[in-house]
């Protein structure tokens, strides 16, 4: 049993490494070795930094291919993190607009300028920090969870999801519904970062890894 | 609005001692930067912030060992600071398990470094520390300037300015501290936070003089300050950070309890 973070090149790896081997007793990889990500009983994709170089990366890797079949055949369970959520969807509009991977319908949007909650605070963006996440449907992922924890976000743009269906969870920003939680069969994505949400991210880290969809 | 303000407890670590210097003189020791981090993250705060102030490159190794013990046990954003000058020294660092890193004098001597640094490894982990002193007189418009070397040395930068410049260069997060005020216990510089706060669109930290709790709410509420860094009020005991929250929240500010 090994859970394989998908390594692309893109962004900080060890946390998301460290925080399941906190959570699990199960061997945990990083690895682009296209045989022991076939191989591995449960994947993560995390994503950092611009969309653009994150999808040109997972090409240039030559792992676009492979984590689409993955996505398609729903054989293991998948968690998809930041940039790793984001990836899933259809299209961003970062970097003048980036064809993503399609597995599930919507678009990626900027949270935009100049905003203003509903106190007259002036919003910052990029959304940094704990804000709370409204679970839309039941997922044995948000066990143990309670509805409205706060996560750890960082970014700028944010899922807008095609199908309400595949809205695990949103949160309120300047009166943006960023669709924060998706996922459909055995494919689960955050826009938060678990591995640094404490005991909450912990917890969904834990029953991602008992997951059995 | 629900996202919440943020308290970051700071660890000045020396030869890998959590320290607190008052106005950078009078150095106190309070303790195991791996036991103090663990217990701020038992306690709820919201980050960490592992300042290295060692000046010796042989103490760096020991900071590196230190970043990993932290980022093996602690589940919530941890940024080092102190030190980083170059695009390796980033590696390092988030190879070791940092979230984040502050990049502070190196800015200002090759403010290059902060367009290269967030490129290659994207603006949500590059942090400008920015230290800030006053340069008006009392009778006059205020203005800051950026000081280095523990603030000792002027130069010249507009803070005001340097700050934009920062967030145009790929800042993703800035780290104001007062240098007038820090290690004072008379609180925030208000002036200069919410004068940078409203100058530009990235996050802000405030840093340098908190003494009491009322502080940390002027610096969110007055300065316009996302997150509150703060040091010795915790190392020394005076309050906890569920103190701390909850009585910023009892003030109106959304926080996570």
């Amino acid at each position: 049993m090994t859970i394989a973070v998908i390594d692309y090149g893109m962004g900080n790896l060890h946390s998301v490494a460290k925080a399941l081997e906190h959570v699990t007793h199960e061997n945990v990889t990083i690895t682009r070795d296209p045989r022991a990500i076939r191989g591995a009983s449960r994947l993560v994709l995390p994503g950092q930094g611009a969309i653009r170089d994150c999808m040109g990366e997972l090409e240039r890797t030559e792992l676009r291919g492979l984590v689409s079949e993955l996505l398609d055949e729903q054989a293991k369970p998948l968690l998809g993190i930041c940039v790793g959520q984001q990836m899933l969807f259809e299209r961003s509009e970062e970097n003048g607009g980036v064809d993503c991977l399609g597995f599930l319908p919507g678009r990626v949007r900027h949270f935009g300028h100049g905003l203003v909650g509903t106190d007259g605070e002036r919003l910052k963006v990029p959304h940094m920090g704990w804000n709370r996440v409204v679970q839309r449907h039941a997922h044995p992922l948000w066990d143990g969870i309670e509805d409205g924890a706060r996560f750890y976000f960082v970014h700028s743009y944010y899922v807008e999801a095609g199908l309400e269906s595949d809205v695990f969870g949103a949160t309120d920003y300047a009166g943006v519904d960023a669709h924060v939680v998706t996922g459909r069969g055995t494919v689960f994505a955050v826009q938060f970062h678990p591995e640094k949400s404490a005991r909450d991210g912990l917890q969904l880290l834990e029953n991602f890894v008992n997951w059995a969809p | 609005m629900t996202l919440a303000k943020r308290i970051i407890p700071c660890l000045d670590v020396d030869a890998g001692r959590v320290v607190k210097g008052v106005n950078f003189l009078g150095i106190r020791d309070a303790g195991d930067p791996v036991e103090i981090a663990k217990r701020y993250n038992q306690q709820g705060a919201d980050e960490i912030t592992f300042l290295d102030i060692t000046a010796s490159h042989e103490d760096r190794d020991t900071t590196v060992e230190m970043v990993e013990r932290i980022a093996g046990e602690v589940f919530i954003p941890l940024t080092v600071g102190g030190g980083i000058r170059r695009c390796e020294d980033i590696r390092t660092m988030l190879n070791a398990g940092a979230d984040k890193v502050s990049i502070n004098t190196a800015a200002v001597t090759n403010p290059d470094f902060v367009r290269e640094a967030a490129e290659r490894f994207g603006s949500q982990c590059i942090v400008v520390a920015i230290d800030a002193k006053r340069v008006s007189d009392d009778n006059e418009t205020p203005r800051w300037e950026i000081f280095t070397h523990g603030g000792r040395r002027p130069t010249g930068l507009d803070a005001v300015e340097w700050a934009r410049k920062m967030v145009a260069y790929g800042a993703g997060e800035l780290l104001l501290t007062s240098m007038d005020r820090d290690g004072t216990k008379a609180g925030f510089d208000i002036g200069v936070t919410r004068a940078i706060s409203d100058a530009v669109e990235v996050p802000i930290i405030a840093s340098g003089g908190v003494g009491n709790l009322d502080h940390l709410v002027a610096g969110v509420r007055e300065g316009g300050a996302d997150a509150v860094l703060a040091a010795s009020i915790f190392h020394f005991g005076e309050y906890t950070i569920p103190d701390a929250k909850r009585y910023m929240a009892e003030h109106g500010l959304e926080m996570r309890l």
